[in-house]
């Protein structure tokens, strides 16, 4: 009888906390707590991001990038020969140039995520915008919008992005961004669509619509709340798979420009057999920060894309 | 079924014809013609500017492009500028290697993927399935270039256990030395390339598997008996198998654009290698038959895609 009763108790108490679901941050936060791999590659990420960019503050951008071909491809840890450079240590060796490897690495990243950040940004706004309208209005527009997104994913994509980075006329690094804008939109675009047509479905939508709410309102005020969270996933997963696609560019040769350093600069050192086999330390900090920096962000991305569905929540 | 795909096969006419375009556009952008390289100063320009006139590259756009149109319906894609030879035999040599590699990635992505998404599905929950996970969360994020670049340092420099570089030995004479040598040389990139691969097989799989374990015919045919082996082998699984086998239209078109960077690390000499070596030397005829066939096996992707689904779902029609 009493064991019922503590039943009941914990069925009711159970009830009380289902009455005011948690939202938001609460959740987030629980949910990371509850995975303590996703905590680490949070910590991890947000270590990294601190250290490039406060780092890339200190590091004198020109002095990384100075030519001293005295302390070409000096391994790791040794001081400089260079007259100039007198008592400088590189901690992670030099390049042919005689350029330290941990300043170049510290600019690259700083560069490759701001550029990966950026067009994330811009490809998830624009997907949001399309995406949204093309389940609002459905129908034709509809139509239109997935007909060309269709199009555009046939395209050999990595093929067509090349051929861009080589044509354009005074190529630097915002028309290498519009570049992959381009090409990379409709990912965000099909992903926002699907989600937002099944929420415009809902009846508080056509509710809305009988009340002569203006459109414009409804998508704003009403479906972009309701999808806020995937477009924080969305967000996160393509920031990953934006610099994995910008280093991996910039490692062929069609990335960033060489003034502006990227991690896939580094590791395109590589494509020298030479360099890849004796000398790893100038292209493998470089490709382990890539690894580890992509791992981080597509792990932080699942525990918020497990947070933003209450079944698959762990906490 | 025939009748779908004769209207799928038309229907991709007009999308090629659209691509076409496109890509004939955008080439004419490209800076430089193939004739920039011969610059030298014993070449009178007035030369090289009758020579322009004679390959038709003075002509407008729209000529240039019926005629090019009108020229590849009968077999003639142009000629390589770089290599002074037609763009089909050029291509052509450097498809098979291309199609090897992509080969070998394919049976081992399955090889992979199938086994793997079973047993994650099976004995879900458990130590086996959450490291499967681990595996399938890694292999989706990972770059394939940091993966491809660490799997040469490590297993083709520093273990030597496979060649590093190309795509035969150039010792192997007979051509059973030949086939054993093109084997040994493709192994590495279509391991690294079927490791990347396995995600989605992996993730369909176990999560189907998962869905079918609690289904009612599971519970009649465990009812009646059936072994739960043959549960697994004969039931389970033709249901399960549903999303890959629509998916491996896709997953084919992908190998051979992942192509890219495998044979530029690898140094392998397929398609996906001489794509970019067009592209530094300008050879824009290469090019853009280049960009037209693997456009062309995105659209052959699509169809297979649907029609491996209609035919292991006789339930779903699509037309």
């Amino acid at each position: 009888m009493a064991a019922n009763q503590d039943a009941e108790a914990a069925v009711l108490s159970d009830d009380m906390a289902a009455s005011s679901p948690p939202m938001g941050v609460k959740v987030i936060a629980r949910e990371f707590m509850k995975d303590k791999l996703a905590l680490l590659s949070l910590i991890l990420l947000i270590v990294i991001l601190l250290t490039v960019f406060i780092w890339s503050f200190v590091v004198d951008q020109a002095a990384v990038t100075t030519v001293s071909l005295w302390d070409s491809y000096l391994p790791p840890m040794s001081m400089s020969e260079d007259p100039v450079h007198e008592g400088t240590r590189y901690i992670l060796g030099t390049d042919s140039a005689g350029r330290d490897i941990f300043g170049l690495l510290v600019i690259g990243a700083r560069n490759s995520i701001i550029l990966g950040w950026s067009v994330t940004v811009v490809t998830s706004a624009i997907g949001i915008v399309v995406g949204i309208l093309a389940a609002y209005y459905a129908g034709l527009v509809d139509n239109i919008l997935m007909r060309i997104i269709d199009f555009i994913m046939i395209l050999p994509q990595l093929m067509i992005i090349i051929i861009f980075v080589t044509i354009v006329p005074n190529y630097n690094v915002v028309t290498f961004a519009l570049i992959l804008i381009v090409f990379n939109w409709h990912g965000p675009a099909r992903f926002i669509r699907g989600r937002a047509l099944t929420v415009g479905r809902l009846d508080f939508i056509s509710a809305s619509r009988t009340m002569g709410t203006p459109s414009l309102v409804i998508m704003l005020r009403e479906m972009m709340p309701n999808i806020s969270s995937l477009i924080i996933v969305n967000l996160t997963l393509s920031f990953a798979g934006s610099i994995g696609l910008e280093t991996g560019l910039t490692y062929l040769g069609f990335g960033l420009p060489t003034g502006t350093p990227s991690l896939g600069t580094l590791v395109s050192y590589a494509t020298n057999p030479d360099i890849l086999e004796n000398r790893a330390w100038v292209w493998l900090p470089a490709s382990t920060l890539i690894l580890v920096l992509v791992l981080c962000i597509n792990y932080v991305g699942r525990a918020l894309q497990r947070s933003a569905d209450a079944k698959q929540r762990l906490g | 079924m025939w009748k779908t795909i004769i209207r799928r096969l038309l229907l991709m006419i007009p999308q090629i014809l659209i691509l076409s375009i496109l890509i004939f556009i955008i080439a004419d952008f490209m800076p430089g013609d193939p004739f920039t390289g011969m610059i030298d100063p014993n070449l009178d320009p007035a030369q090289l500017e009758a020579q322009r006139q004679a390959f038709g590259l003075n002509d407008p756009l729209p000529v240039r492009y019926v005629r090019w149109v009108g020229d590849a319906l009968q077999g003639d894609f142009g000629r390589s500028f770089n290599y002074q030879q037609p763009v089909v035999a050029v291509i052509g040599g450097r498809m098979g290697n291309t199609i090897r590699l992509s080969l070998m990635s394919i049976i081992l992505t399955y090889a992979i993927g199938l086994p793997l998404g079973i047993l994650a599905g099976r004995y879900n929950e458990s130590v086996l399935d959450k490291s499967i996970l681990v595996y399938n969360f890694v292999s989706f994020a990972v770059p394939i270039f940091v993966l491809a670049l660490l799997m040469v340092w490590i297993f083709g420099y520093n273990l030597n256990w496979f060649p590093s570089r190309g795509s035969v030995s150039i010792n192997a004479n007979t051509t059973w030395e030949i086939w054993t040598s093109r084997l040994y040389h493709l192994l590495l990139p279509s391991i690294t390339t079927a490791i990347l691969g396995t995600t989605s097989i992996i993730q369909y799989l176990r999560s189907e598997i998962i869905d079918a374990k609690v289904s009612d015919y599971v519970k009649t045919a465990r009812s009646k008996g059936v072994p739960i082996q043959k549960v697994y082998t004969k039931h389970i699984f033709r249901n399960a198998s549903l999303p890959i086998a629509s998916g491996f239209g896709f997953t084919v078109v992908s190998l051979f654009m992942g192509s890219i960077f495998i044979e530029q690390i690898f140094s392998y000499r397929g398609m996906g290698f001489l794509f970019l070596q067009s592209i530094n030397t300008r050879d824009y005829s290469v090019i853009f038959v280049l960009v037209l066939f693997y456009g062309f096996l995105g659209l052959i992707g699509t169809l297979i895609s649907d029609l491996t689904l209609m035919a292991v779902d006789p339930r779903i029609r699509i037309d």
